[in-house]
C-alpha cells in the first residue's frame, strides 16, 4: 500500500496532532469494508430472526459465522478509532483522556475476543 | 470571555471555537452531528449484539435466561430500542458513503451539500424500515 506519511512525519513521530494518517487511513478502509458487510450482515439476521432455530443456524453456517466475525471486527476496530476521535475532541483534561482512551481500547479488544469466542463456540 | 487591559498574554483573547447554542442550524451542520451521534449509537449497538452472541454461545439454556427481553410488552420496547439502533446505522451507512465521496475530493459544493443533507436524512428511514419489513415477515 502506498505510505502517505513524510519522512520527517517518521523521524519525529509526531505531527500538528501527534499522529494521524494511519487513523485516518484505517478509519476509512474500515467504512469501507462496512459499506459492503453491513447491510449484508443486517439482511441475514433479519431474514433468520424468525425462531432461535434459525438463528442459531445462520451463526452456525460456514458463511453466517464469517459474515458475522467479517462485520463484528470491522465495526470493532471502525468503532475503537471513531470513538476515539469523539474522547480527544471533548475530554481535555490529560488524566481523564488518557483514562478514557485506554478504557476504549481495552473494551473494544474484550468485544472482540469476546465475539471471536462466541461465533466459533456456536458455529463449531 | 472578560479580558483585562493589563492582561498582555493571548490567554484571555484567543477565539473560542463556535459553540453550538449560538449557531443558527443548517443541514450540513445537522448530518455533521448526526453522523457523530449515530456513531455512539452504533458502538453502544455492536456492544449488545456481542453481548446477544455470548449468551447464544452458552446454548438455548442460556438464551432462556434473557428470553424475557424478546416477549410480551417487554419485547415490543426491545424491538423499539433495535429500531432506533437500526435507524441509527442507516443514517451513518448513508451519511458514511458520502464522508467517503468526500474523500475521493466531491461534493462539496454549497448547494450540493445542503440538498445532499436532506437527502441523506430523509432517506434515512428507507433502509431501517427495510430491514424491519424483512424481520417482522419471518416473525411467528
Ligand atoms: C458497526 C458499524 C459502525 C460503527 C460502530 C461506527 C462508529 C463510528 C464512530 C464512533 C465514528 C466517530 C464519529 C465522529 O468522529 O464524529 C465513526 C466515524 C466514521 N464512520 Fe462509522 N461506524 C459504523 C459504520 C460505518 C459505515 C458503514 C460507514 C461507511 C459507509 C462509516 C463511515 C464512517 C466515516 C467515514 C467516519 C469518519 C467521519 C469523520 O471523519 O468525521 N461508518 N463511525
Amino acid at each position: 500500500m502506498t505510505d502517505y506519511r513524510t519522512p520527517i512525519s517518521k523521524v519525529r513521530g509526531l505531527g500538528a496532532a501527534k499522529s494521524g494518517v494511519g487513523h485516518f487511513i484505517g478509519q476509512r478502509l474500515s467504512a469501507i469494508a462496512l459499506f459492503l458487510l453491513l447491510p449484508v450482515f443486517l439482511v441475514a439476521v433479519a431474514l433468520n430472526s424468525g425462531s432461535l432455530d434459525a438463528i442459531y443456524a445462520l451463526f452456525s453456517s460456514p458463511l453466517g459465522a464469517i459474515l458475522t466475525l467479517a462485520t463484528l471486527t470491522a465495526a470493532i476496530y471502525h468503532m475503537r478509532l471513531g470513538l476515539q476521535v469523539v474522547i480527544e475532541d471533548y475530554i481535555h483534561k490529560p488524566a481523564s483522556k488518557l483514562t478514557l482512551l485506554a478504557l476504549n481500547t481495552l473494551l473494544c479488544a474484550a468485544l472482540w475476543i469476546a465475539a471471536l469466542y462466541s461465533i466459533l463456540r456456536i458455529a463449531a | 470571555m472578560s479580558t483585562r487591559a493589563s492582561d498582555t498574554s493571548l490567554e484571555g483573547q484567543r477565539p473560542l471555537s463556535p459553540h453550538l447554542q449560538i449557531w443558527r442550524w443548517h443541514a450540513t451542520m445537522a448530518t455533521s452531528i448526526f453522523h457523530r451521534a449515530s456513531g455512539v449509537g452504533n458502538y453502544i449497538g455492536a456492544i449488545a449484539l456481542t453481548l446477544f452472541l455470548i449468551v447464544l454461545s452458552g446454548g438455548p439454556e442460556s438464551y432462556a435466561s434473557i428470553a424475557f427481553l424478546f416477549e410480551g410488552a417487554l419485547g415490543w420496547v426491545t424491538r423499539i430500542v433495535m429500531f432506533l439502533l437500526t435507524l441509527s446505522y442507516s443514517y451513518h451507512w448513508l451519511n458514511g458513503l458520502r464522508h467517503l465521496v468526500w474523500d475521493a475530493g466531491a461534493g462539496f459544493d454549497p448547494k450540493v451539500a445542503n440538498r445532499v443533507s436532506w437527502l441523506v436524512m430523509i432517506a434515512t428511514p428507507i433502509p431501517a424500515i427495510v430491514i424491519w419489513v424483512l424481520a417482522l415477515g419471518v416473525a411467528q
